[in-house]
């Protein structure tokens, strides 16, 4: 039996992500945030580390220990406490599913 | 390797299919067809960030026309090292040329009018240009009227230089042409004006080119405003410990006249001479918005809708940026026009689709200020959306100051501009 794509797609997501229900772009906007600071759509620049192709668990790890403050940081303890567990775990997602 | 590079969006639209780049898009389209034409106007941090954007997440299936009436992108942000000559306008001037390999076609012309009702936005040397959503980013325009004797003739040499570009590089030479022991008076205009920290910033930079070329030089700040506005403790302290003598403050110290002529400034109370006379006006939404009638507030701003910066007055127009009727504690800075883009695009996208804007936006912000070339200082917020206020609010607890100037944050406030610069134009 054939997979619908957007079954695929799915089933290929964790769970955080399909009950985002109402925003299917939810991860996308998220990841976006970040972007002003950490290019995404090109390389990296001066100062701030790349996210796209990151392992997600190493990447959810570093961010929850920025939120939990177990991490030192200059702004990004103060950026994590914005988003939910949830949240960032999308954005982990996101960011390790990029090429 | 990079999430959606250029070369990828390129590869991507040659195939008309969606490559790895676009993980998370569900829906596929077989070929590329456009649904629709998005004009953007206005090539800042909003609107520069906007077109891209439409480009990259339409998977090329929005026409996007960028109206942007300078040839190069000069930065706001960083134009303070300018003044203190640590940079140069070199450092801080972007091209748009890049924006052209994501497919956004970009159109040098100066905007004369949008007729909403007809959905065309007119040109000065082009012909109309008829859209189905139109964004508007069109920053700030000054209400000079506001201060008696700041006419045409004055601002000749009175700048603001609160709009990056030829002011820029005119009141950096001001500054190199005043004498040793002259005074630089700063006046800023009362809340709400763009960059809130930003005046602040540009007296410790001018100070600091003081203290390095013209030590028996002054700055004056007079403040409209009853205190500093933004990172108030981390200037005072800079002021303090980096600028002893050298920085005189004022709050409450509205400038409501200026004397070209006999180089003076006066508030209600008192008249101040300079050498060099700095005196940012109020502010208002651009001059189109005004025209497009979006203005909706104390005829200064443009009332938007958190979930799409659709406009509250004119269908199918969304304002971006320092425009906008700032929702609480959110401040006017170039990060959250960027910001403010990205959540536009994702709704437009989504509305010219037939479906509807997500009912739960986030956006951040993060805004560096230099108190000397090597040291910076930063406030960050985040905001989500608040259903029953209909409104971006902060989220409690998130977000906050520096505990201190330091220089690590010196060299990430340049890594931001270097990074938000390339997620704007490429």
């Amino acid at each position: 039996m054939r997979i619908p794509l957007v079954l695929a797609v799915m089933l290929a997501l964790p769970l955080t992500a399909v009950a985002q229900g109402a925003d299917p772009n939810l991860s996308r906007n998220l990841a976006a945030t970040c972007s002003g600071c950490h290019n995404i759509t090109g390389n990296a620049l001066a100062g701030m580390p790349p996210l796209t192709g990151q392992p997600k668990e190493a990447l959810l790890r570093t961010l929850k220990d920025y939120k939990e403050g177990k991490r030192p940081a200059t702004v990004m303890h103060q950026l994590a406490k914005g988003y939910t567990d949830g949240q960032l775990e999308l954005i982990a997602a996101y960011f390790a599913a990029q090429k | 390797m990079t999430g959606f590079s250029r070369r990828e969006f390129l590869k991507m639209a040659a195939a008309g299919a969606a490559s790895t780049a676009f993980a998370g898009c569900a829906a596929v389209p077989e070929a590329k067809k456009t649904i629709g034409r998005v004009v953007v106007i206005g090539g800042g941090f909003g609107g520069a960030t906007a077109a891209k954007y439409l480009r990259i997440w339409s998977q090329g299936t929005i026409e996007v026309l960028l109206v942007e009436r300078n040839t190069d992108f000069v930065s706001c942000p960083m134009s303070n090292l300018v003044l203190g000559g640590s940079r140069d306008m070199t450092d801080i001037t972007r091209s748009y040329a890049k924006l052209r390999d994501y497919g956004v076609q970009v159109i040098r012309d100066e905007v004369t009018g949008v007729d909403a009702g007809n959905k065309r936005v007119k040109l000065s040397r082009n012909q109309d240009l008829p859209y189905d959503r139109l964004v508007l980013s069109p920053g700030i325009d000054f209400m000079h009227d506001a201060i008696e004797g700041y006419n045409a003739q004055a601002q000749k040499t009175i700048l603001h230089s609160w709009k990056a570009g030829p002011e820029t590089a005119a009141l950096r030479k001001q500054l190199e042409e005043m004498k040793d022991g002259g005074v630089y008076v700063l006046s800023i205009p009362l809340a709400p004006y763009r960059c809130p920290p930003g005046p602040y910033e540009r007296a410790c930079l001018v100070a600091s080119y003081f203290k390095r070329a013209k030590p028996r030089s002054k700055v004056l700040i007079l403040d409209a405003n009853p205190d500093v506005t933004s990172k108030g403790p981390l200037f005072k302290a800079a002021w303090k410990d980096l600028y002893a003598g050298m920085i005189e403050y004022r709050g409450n110290a509205a400038v409501k006249t200026v004397d070209a002529k006999a180089g003076t400034v006066a508030t209600d109370f008192d008249t101040f001479r300079g050498d060099v006379l700095n005196v940012i006006p109020p502010q208002r939404a651009g001059d189109i918005a005004k025209g497009a009638g979006l203005i909706t507030a104390n005829n200064r701003w443009c009332g938007v809708d958190w979930l799409s910066m659709e406009s509250v007055a004119v269908t199918g127009v969304h304002v971006l940026g320092d425009a906008t009727l700032s929702a609480p504690l959110m401040p006017k800075s170039g990060q959250m026009a960027n910001q403010h883009a990205k959540l536009a695009a994702a709704a437009i996208i989504e509305l010219m689709n037939g479906r509807q804007a997500s009912s739960t936006p986030l956006i951040s912000n993060t805004c560096y200020s230099y108190v000397s070339d090597k040291e910076a200082v930063h406030v960050a917020s985040v905001h989500t959306y608040d259903p029953k206020d209909k409104t971006l609010k902060t989220v409690p607890g998130a977000g906050g100051l520096s505990p201190a100037r330091n220089e690590a944050e010196a060299f990430y406030a340049w890594g931001w501009a270097q990074n938000v610069w390339a997620d704007m134009l490429g």
